[in-house]
């Protein structure tokens, strides 16, 4: 808090943002009224559940739809054979943002899980029975399952339209004058969103306009997709996403069934709900692929990193690009003389891969830390030390200027927290009681990125206003840090406005994604209104009546619901008062965000994890025992939100570490865990005792607001520090993720 | 889910002999009925029976078949006389799942191997003859002792390793009269072609008996060892009781858990521990032989060694003595070191 | 086959005909009854998003078979507030950040009131996280909700003592 005072940054936010006030949405959210698209019931409303694929590869030979529809309670069972038609292919590329999906176009079956029908009845329990008795019959191919299922091959592209490779510097050179150098080989395994809400829509049909509840990540978008494959107008959607309940770059996207259910909507003329069971959360919503890593790094005689080479092999799916950009993740953190990061990919029978939380950060981060662990072990050096010497003060991969980096801040605040400056070097040196102890740390790093976004802020008659945006909150607290750079914009208190969000009929506000949102949609709801306030202040500045008349270059500040002449304080009015003198019932604004022009500095969010861990030396049990992070993250809106979302990034990074893992069976491709007593999350015990800080930071760069992104950033560092940790305990160095018990015995 | 027929057993008489699949708490039950392994066409909805208390029973305690996990390990003579026992129900799956659960519906819960809970996989256990589709997968969590080509799953309770560790009795009645097993042969071993049913058709547990567990009481442990800190099955787990006398073992009790299709009594090491003072080459003897023929099933050696250690440390935290806390805590592999 | 199915729930006797014998406690309340505050997160007793009170007793609404527990007294989320007033678990999970996406969250809060009345966690925070370990929370506000239990423990501690 006390930093947030000090903070200098070139747009002046008032008394609203920087205060930890409590979620605006709390109180609905603690007494069950949020609404999520599943709590939808409009009148006639039917269910709908999906068949899925028993096979990883092949094609569906035989439904037996007769049984099914001979369920009590079975309206409808749409199969390839009936499905309704759509106005653009499923396996379209609309936009850089869709991926290819299923929605009946064949009997075609590409993965386990795979949506191959859509069962419609009176009742749930009809419908989920329904789909069982369709009892599929299949023509089978082998299944090609994980890493070295399939011969690698060189992507176009990786993540989303990104080059697959980069190389900084000269390679050779750098090598041929390194005094060492160090392979690590490290594998991450598949990972599933898993966000606690499943996947859910409500669609209604009037006439030929339509309304969808659904959650969603990227509102406006969403309506555009929607509109293509139905081959409607966006102006005859509306899509209603107030609440997601957590997406974690699930929700971003469209998939299949969601098409299906608005087709059947349609075609039986009745709201149809349909919520995916958890299982069927394993294939068609994305995830994060399992990956092999290859790591060289080359030192000079000071310890300093030469070249650093990171070559990802990532799972892919057959039928789409997603590619986990894992190398990437080594492009901006350590200072190296040259740099190479390549790719390649697997085809699997899988669903694609997408997004998911630090995608391309969180397992490349994994991988990058525990090579900089190992050199830094080899050199005989203490790891934050090793961290500091190659302490980048520009992007290694670009030669830019950081827009701002208080990392090392970051380092000295969490390590002073932590203890870190008593850690003997050697491994297996601490205990506690029977058991082995370890500190491990590593760094966070995020990018900045900005969207598009636009808003409108309206001030009424009375003082208060109201702004529109759809934005997108899944948790990260749009409701209410939005609202509060909403405020400041206006110059009004904040329970004053009324914020109108999560709904496609407001102005765009771009994807809840990258850790953006905030900068991007906040930036936007700032701007328009700051484009009010300006309205307001050309009527009272020319008008004889009022005390603000001729401020002329002088100008006025807007605080409190009033403006006041910046050359004497003394002289100020109220809003209602300029508003009711000029007869007018509402001023109304408009704001953008986006980033102008190319960047010419690196931005990135930054941390420093120290973690922890006690190892049972018997029985390899981990317990993370403590996690502290510290972060520089640009100017904080809401510090107790950004708390929230940086711890819940670090347990993410726990959950990495040591749980989650998404098994197939090789030989069927099927998933042998795919509920939530088998892919393990963290659980509250898993989290004994965990801490966040944030270091002041102020960035002029990375946007008018100076706000950089926490969604993701802690995630990064923390899977890397619990496993240098668990190195540090046991000397056992760990080279596959999640660290499974038995690999420490 | 399929359709069935609902009815209520109100009393014993009406359970026994009644058509249909068994619901008491549902925790199991319904479960398998949603993924579609259980179909039955009819339900005895059992939670009215009154087998709903804890009885002393000559020291030891008689336990009626509907009573909750959740009032089980927190009974005031369970604490008392086996913590072991409350020890293993804290430790297994939440305390939602325990107010729900029962004792009878703990025993005759289903193995967790995910083939058996895949409709799609072919399974002996499910359908005798079929094949086991776990031989040559994902085996990381199966078993090592007393499996064959027919099955290799485990039993997944944490409660019936404590059971059978403490010679608690399982009794039955059926439409033949009742009779009793012991816990640690109650859960039939796998043959060449599946597992026998525990119970034959009609047949209803209703009590589980514990004799008094003597010197023991206040020298018994249970450890799981799982992926997570809490509500997760256990890789490996292990029971413990031991009663000393002058340095000398008199009394000593060892089951495993997570190891095979039941809970896995050792009476080999345990008699092999008696006369020996308690220290810890006695105790990794003693494991040693209780895994005697274990073999890996798949990829899982690594679980005999575990087995083997986590029945040393049981037994070492049993020689040393039950903390007294109240309520217990479940066990952690972590517990008396670092706090408790 | 309709069959009939009485239920207090919040404190007001219903008689529900019961439309399918399948229906879980959960898919009662919230299909039939529309009291969608509970919420289905795996619909298998695996994250504790449908945790209710039966009879006083927190309990997976989705693994109750909504014919097993007739006569059964149950409390939602819905029935813990009175008016604006909230309880004082509600109160603290607001206070504390106890939450994110909120999806979780009913779950959370009625096992938290569960916990409490078991009165054996106290003010322990060990016991406290490994009380609420059979609620998920994928966002992951474990350190706001067991700041949040500890708290309103003592705050209802206080309450009782008054």
């Amino acid at each position: 808090m006390a930093d947030l005072m000090n903070v200098q940054a070139h747009v002046r936010l008032g008394s609203n943002a920087g205060q930890s006030m409590t979620r605006r949405d709390g109180v609905l959210k603690v007494t069950g009224r949020a609404p999520y698209a599943a709590d939808r019931q409009p009148g006639g409303m039917l269910h709908a559940v999906t068949a899925t694929a028993g096979i990883a590869r092949g094609r569906v030979a035989h439904l037996d739809t007769a049984a099914a529809l001979a369920h009590p309670g079975v309206v409808r069972v749409y199969t390839p054979a009936n499905r309704p038609p759509l106005a653009e292919h499923p396996d379209t590329k609309i936009h850089g943002f869709a991926w290819r999906m299923e929605a009946l176009q064949d009997d075609t079956v590409r993965y386990a899980g795979q949506p191959i029908a859509l069962v419609v009845a009176d009742t749930l329990e009809a419908a989920t029975e329904g789909a069982r008795l369709l009892n599929p019959r299949y023509e089978a191919e082998a299944p090609r399952i994980g890493l070295d299922g399939n011969t690698p091959y060189q992507p176009e592209t990786v993540s989303i339209g990104r080059p697959p490779s980069l190389e900084a510097g000269d390679m050779d050179a750098a090598r041929a004058g390194a005094a060492r150098h160090l392979d690590t080989v490290v594998e991450t395994a598949a990972q599933y969103h898993n966000a606690l809400e499943p996947h859910a829509i409500t669609a209604q049909w009037f006439g030929d306009r339509l309304e969808i509840d659904t959650p969603n990540q990227a509102i406006g978008l969403a309506k555009q997709s929607f509109a293509t494959y139905l081959g409607i107008e966006p102006s005859q959607i509306l899509i209603r996403s107030p609440f997601l309940g957590g997406g974690f770059g699930s929700k971003a996207i469209l998939y299949g069934a969601q098409l299906l259910v608005v087709l059947a909507a349609r075609d039986l003329d009745r709201p149809v709900k349909l919520a995916l069971r958890r299982d069927q959360m394993f294939g068609p919503v994305g995830h994060r692929p399992a990956t092999r890593q290859t790591l060289r790094l080359d030192l000079d005689e000071h310890g300093r990193i030469a070249a650093l080479d990171h070559h990802t092999l990532a799972v892919a799916s057959t039928f789409d690009d997603f590619i986990e950009s894992a190398s990437n993740a080594s492009h901006s953190v350590y200072a190296t003389t040259a740099m190479r990061t390549t790719h390649s990919a697997v085809r699997t029978d899988t669903g694609t891969p997408g997004p998911m939380r630090a995608p391309g950060e969180a397992p490349g981060s994994a991988a990058l830390e525990v090579a900089i662990d190992e050199a830094a072990y080899a050199l005989g050096m203490d790891p934050l030390a090793f961290r500091l010497l190659n302490y980048a003060d520009t992007d290694p991969s670009t030669g830019m200027e950081f827009s701002s980096k208080a990392l090392r801040e970051c380092y000295e605040r969490a390590a002073d927290l932590f203890g870190w400056k008593d850690r003997p070097l050697e491994p297996r040196t601490m205990r506690q009681g029977r058991l082995l102890k370890g500190w491990g740390m590593g760094t966070a790093q995020f990018p900045c990125p900005m969207f598009q976004a636009a808003a409108h802020a309206t001030l009424r008659a009375d003082g208060s206003a109201v702004v529109e945006t759809s934005a997108a909150d899944m948790g990260q607290g749009a409701w209410t840090a939005l609202a509060q750079i909403a405020a400041d914009g206006l110059g009004i208190d904040i329970d004053r406005l009324e914020f109108r969000s999560g709904q496609s009929d407001l102005p765009d506000a771009g994807v809840a994604g990258g850790s953006g949102h905030t900068a991007t949609a906040g930036t936007a709801l700032f701007n328009a209104g700051a484009d009010t306030v300006r309205q307001l202040a050309d009527l009272a500045t020319n008008d004889p009546a009022s005390p603000l008349f001729g401020a002329g270059n002088a100008g006025v500040t807007a605080r409190g619901g009033r403006l006041y002449r910046n050359d004497d304080e003394s002289r100020s009015e109220a809003y209602e008062d300029i508003l009711a003198r000029a007869g007018l019932d509402l001023v109304r604004g408009e704001g953008k965000g986006a980033r102008e022009g190319e960047a010419q500095r690196a931005m990135f969010s930054h941390g420093g994890v120290f973690a922890e861990v006690l190892v049972d030396p018997d029985l390899g049990q981990i317990r993370v025992n403590r996690l502290v992070g510290a972060f520089a993250v640009g100017r904080i809106v809401n510090p107790q939100l950004a708390r929230s979302q940086l711890l819940g990034g670090m347990i993410w990074g726990v959950g990495f570490a040591l749980h989650e893992e998404a098994i197939h069976d090789a030989r069927t491709g099927r998933f042998t865990n795919n509920d939530l007593a088998g892919y393990h999350i963290p659980v509250n015990a898993d989290i004994p005792m965990i801490e966040a800080l944030t270091v002041h930071e102020d960035d002029p760069f990375v946007n008018a607001l100076g706000i950089k992104g926490v969604g993701e950033l802690g995630v990064t560092g923390t899977v890397g520090a619990i496993a240098n940790a668990v190195w540090h305990a046991t000397g056992v160095r760990p080279h596959r993720f999640p660290i499974h018990p038995e690999s420490l015995i | 889910m399929n359709l069935f027929d609902y009815t209520r057993a109100d009393t014993l008489g009406a359970a026994v002999g009644a058509e249909g699949a068994l619901l008491a708490g549902g925790t199991n039950l319904l479960d398998l009925m949603k993924i579609g392994v259980a179909t039955p066409s009819r339900l005895v909805d059992v939670t009215r029976l009154p087998l709903s208390q804890i009885e002393d029973h000559g020291g030891g305690l008689r336990i009626g078949a509907m009573v909750r996990n959740a009032d089980l390990a927190r009974h005031p003579q369970v604490l008392a006389r086996f913590p072991a026992v409350a020890e293993a129900l804290l430790s297994g799956a939440s305390a939602q799942l325990r107010n729900a659960a029962t004792t009878g519906g703990n025993v005759m819960q289903s193995t967790r191997c995910s083939y058996f809970m895949d409709p799609l996989s072919p399974c002996n256990r499910r359908e005798p003859g079929t094949g086991c589709s776990a031989i040559g997968g994902e085996t990381r969590n199966h078993a090592i002792l007393g499996w064959t080509s027919g099955c290799i799953a485990t039993h997944p309770s944490d409660l019936c390793v404590a059971l059978a560790a403490f010679d608690a009795v399982v009794e039955i009645a059926g439409p033949a009269g009742t009779r009793e097993v012991p816990m640690a042969t109650f859960h039939p071993l796998p043959d060449a072609n599946g597992v026998p049913p525990a119970l034959a058709a009609g047949e209803v547990i209703t009590h589980i008996r514990l004799p008094d567990p003597g010197g023991m009481a206040r020298h018994a442990r249970y450890v799981k060892l799982r992926e997570r800190t809490s509500f997760a099955f256990a890789i490996v787990s292990a029971a413990a009781g031991i009663a000393v006398q002058d340095n000398r073992i008199v009394a000593a009790r060892l089951a495993l858990g997570g190891v095979a299709a039941r809970p896995w009594r050792s009476t080999g090491a345990e008699a092999a521990l008696l006369g020996q003072p308690p220290i810890e080459t006695n105790f990794a003897r003693a494991a040693e032989l209780a895994l005697q023929g274990a073999a890996p099933s798949g990829n899982n050696a690594a679980k005999i060694v575990l087995a083997r250690r986590i029945a040393v440390r049981a037994l070492t935290l049993a020689a040393a003595g039950t903390p007294d806390r109240m309520p217990a805590l479940p066990a952690s592999v972590f517990e008396g070191d670092d706090h408790g | 086959m309709t069959q009939t199915l009485n239920l207090t729930i919040n404190g007001t006797t219903q008689t529900i005909a019961l439309d399918d014998p399948r229906a879980t406690l959960l898919d009662v309340l919230r299909e039939r009854l529309g009291l969608t505050g509970t919420k289905k997160g795996c619909d298998r007793g695996q994250c504790g998003a449908c945790t209710v009170l039966i009879d006083g007793r927190r309990m997976n609404a989705c693994l109750a078979l909504a014919l097993s527990h007739d006569g059964a007294a149950v409390t939602t989320i819905e029935g813990l507030a009175e008016g604006d007033r909230l309880h004082p678990v509600q109160d603290a999970f607001l206070r504390h950040d106890g939450f994110q996406c909120g999806y979780c969250t009913p779950g959370q809060i009625m096992s938290a009131v569960a916990l409490i009345a078991e009165a054996e966690a106290g003010l322990d925070p060990e016991r406290v996280r490994e009380g609420m370990s059979g609620n998920l929370c994928r966002c992951a506000a474990y350190a706001g909700i067991t700041e949040a239990v500890l708290d309103a423990t003592r705050t209802m501690t206080r309450e009782d003592a008054a």
